[in-house]
């Protein structure tokens, strides 16, 4: 497409109601998850008696600004699971919304730089073809003949030894996705209800029934947690613990450029990921802050050392100006898998622990997630990701697909 | 970038130093006598409060060594920082050991 031809920003596409007495789901937080489990809850399951409840604006946490990563391509089997389910149905998002999110499969290459990540990398390929997702090994020459701007000299530090190419992955436009499920979800019914913030929550005979906000007292027949960052703090309200740590998570973005970055380019081993954004920006994310925190922002030393690795990997980046930076709070696991689910309070779900990585399961965990809620028990795609795999030991380990950038 | 007082050092940056999340964890007194749900939570289980938080901090490319700070994670303002071997100061927040509720049903 044109870079420069993106469409005027949309006139407001949903109501601003006043909250109701009561629900039959309150769903917390107005991000893309909870956007998402709004609309399937809806349109797949005729519950259009919701509400989202929003402490800030909607979709202005990690939906606002995120690099927007779409891929499946996680080598164990559950993983695989849920997030190629949720790579089809971005595939079809844009006719089933009826909304242009802008997606964009141009594929991404995930290199690798030293033995180990070599041998990795193809048990990943061989693990995602078994489990139906496409995928290819290629040695430097083809990543040189899928992205020219990569530089694969082996005078380097950390000189690219090969790649995992996934073609379906891609990038799609944040916002506009949050605004499509939006627009949708309200046309269906659901309350779409800002600047109300869940305060607590009243739990009767060890059941929710109710949740108590910042505009007063809104009953529930269930609710359902998608607050990211901020689930251990509305969890210890419920009365029980995640096992999540909250993080800063930093990206930014280069001034407009043409377009010269034709894919998506990720690297574990030396700690970047770059995409060219539609209108021309350099999007880069790194690793998280290695700290707890929810100041929406981290430390300038993790941005040089990513721009030190952008650079090395691409030396025309080395001229690019700097736009902008931020950050976000990401929720991460010690198996950097989600949880979902079930919790110790009956009717009341819980879908966090995404970390660095919930963009692109945007459309699969609120598809799954709506279908557990509905019918008050784990979708086959959630069953592996319940709080009990903590104690069980059955854990999800992504950290070779996903220790650094998801 | 923070600015972190090394109790041995004195103030130094950030990245001289490396992370180590919840501070005064104890190892389990007799590991082999805990349930199932008392070991994952001492794995996996940690607060993750905002607000006032005790961490443990190594001081990495300076004198090794562990200590512990108190640091508030919606401003990252570090009030305090002390030895893991010294008295602790008052007020701080001692990790929850409860552990986790099992889930009422399904998996």
């Amino acid at each position: 497409m044109n870079q420069r031809n993106l469409p005027e920003h949309p006139d407001f596409l949903w109501d601003d109601p006043e909250p109701k007495s009561s629900y039959d789901v309150v769903i917390v937080g107005a991000g893309g998850h909870g956007l998402a489990t709004a609309y399937y809850l809806a349109s797949m399951h005729g519950i259009t008696n919701v509400a989202v409840l929003e402490r800030g604006w909607l979709a202005g946490g990690n939906m606002a600004r995120n690099t927007t990563i779409i891929r499946s391509n996680y080598l164990w089997d559950e993983s695989a699971a849920i997030y190629e389910h949720s790579l089809k149905l971005w595939e079809g998002l844009e006719e089933e919304l009826d909304y242009d999110i802008f997606f964009s499969q141009r594929g991404v290459l995930n290199l690798a730089h030293t033995l180990q990540d070599v041998r990795e990398s193809v048990r990943r390929v061989e693990a995602n073809r078994l489990n139906g997702v496409d995928a290819e090994w290629l040695d430097p020459r083809q990543v040189k003949e899928v992205c020219p701007i990569v530089n694969i000299a082996d005078d380097i530090r950390y000189p690219v030894m090969g790649a995992t190419y996934q073609p379906r992955a891609g990038i799609a436009k944040h916002d506009w996705v949050a605004w499509g499920y939006a627009r949708r979800a309200a046309e269906l019914g659901v309350d779409l209800i800002q600047n109300c913030e869940v305060t607590g929550f009243e739990i009767s005979g060890g059941r929710v029934i109710g949740v108590r906000t910042s505009r007063g007292r809104i009953g529930a027949g269930k609710v359902a947690l998608a607050a990211a960052g901020s689930t251990s703090v509305l969890t210890e309200l419920a009365g029980f613990r995640v096992p999540i740590q909250s993080h800063p998570l930093q990206a930014l973005v280069s001034e407009l450029h043409e377009i010269i970055h034709p894919t998506v380019v990720m690297s574990n081993h030396v700690h970047v990921y770059v995409s060219q954004a539609h209108k021309g920006e350099l999007v880069m994310g790194a690793g998280v802050d290695s700290y707890n925190g929810y100041g929406q922002r981290g430390s300038f030393h993790i941005i040089e050392q990513q721009m030190a690795a952008a650079v090395e990997l691409f030396p025309a980046f080395s001229r690019a100006h700097l736009l902008r930076t931020w950050g976000g709070i990401v929720d991460v696991t010690l198996d950097a898998s989600p949880v979902m689910g079930l919790t110790p309070v009956d009717q009341l779900y819980l879908d966090c622990g995404w970390g660095t990585g919930g963009f692109k399961a945007v459309p699969g965990a609120g598809w799954a997630y709506a279908d557990t809620i509905a019918h008050d028990r784990p979708h086959d795609l959630v069953a592996p990701y319940g709080l009990d795999r903590f104690v069980t030991g059955h854990l999800i380990d992504e950290h070779g697909a996903a220790a650094v950038a998801h | 970038m923070l600015t972190i007082d090394c109790p041995h050092c004195g103030p130094r940056p950030e990245t001289e130093f490396g992370y180590g999340g919840q501070a005064h964890v104890a190892y389990p007194e007799d590991p082999s006598a805990l349930t199932d749900e008392e070991w994952a939570g001492y794995l996996f289980y940690r607060d993750n409060p905002r607000g006032e938080f005790a961490e443990r901090w190594v001081h990495s490319a300076g004198c090794r060594k562990w200590f512990n700070a108190v640091r508030d994670t919606r401003t990252y303002r570090i009030s305090a920082t002390y030895t893991s071997a010294g008295p602790v100061p008052a007020g701080i927040v001692r990790p929850r050991t409860d552990v986790p509720h099992p889930v009422s049903k399904g998996a």
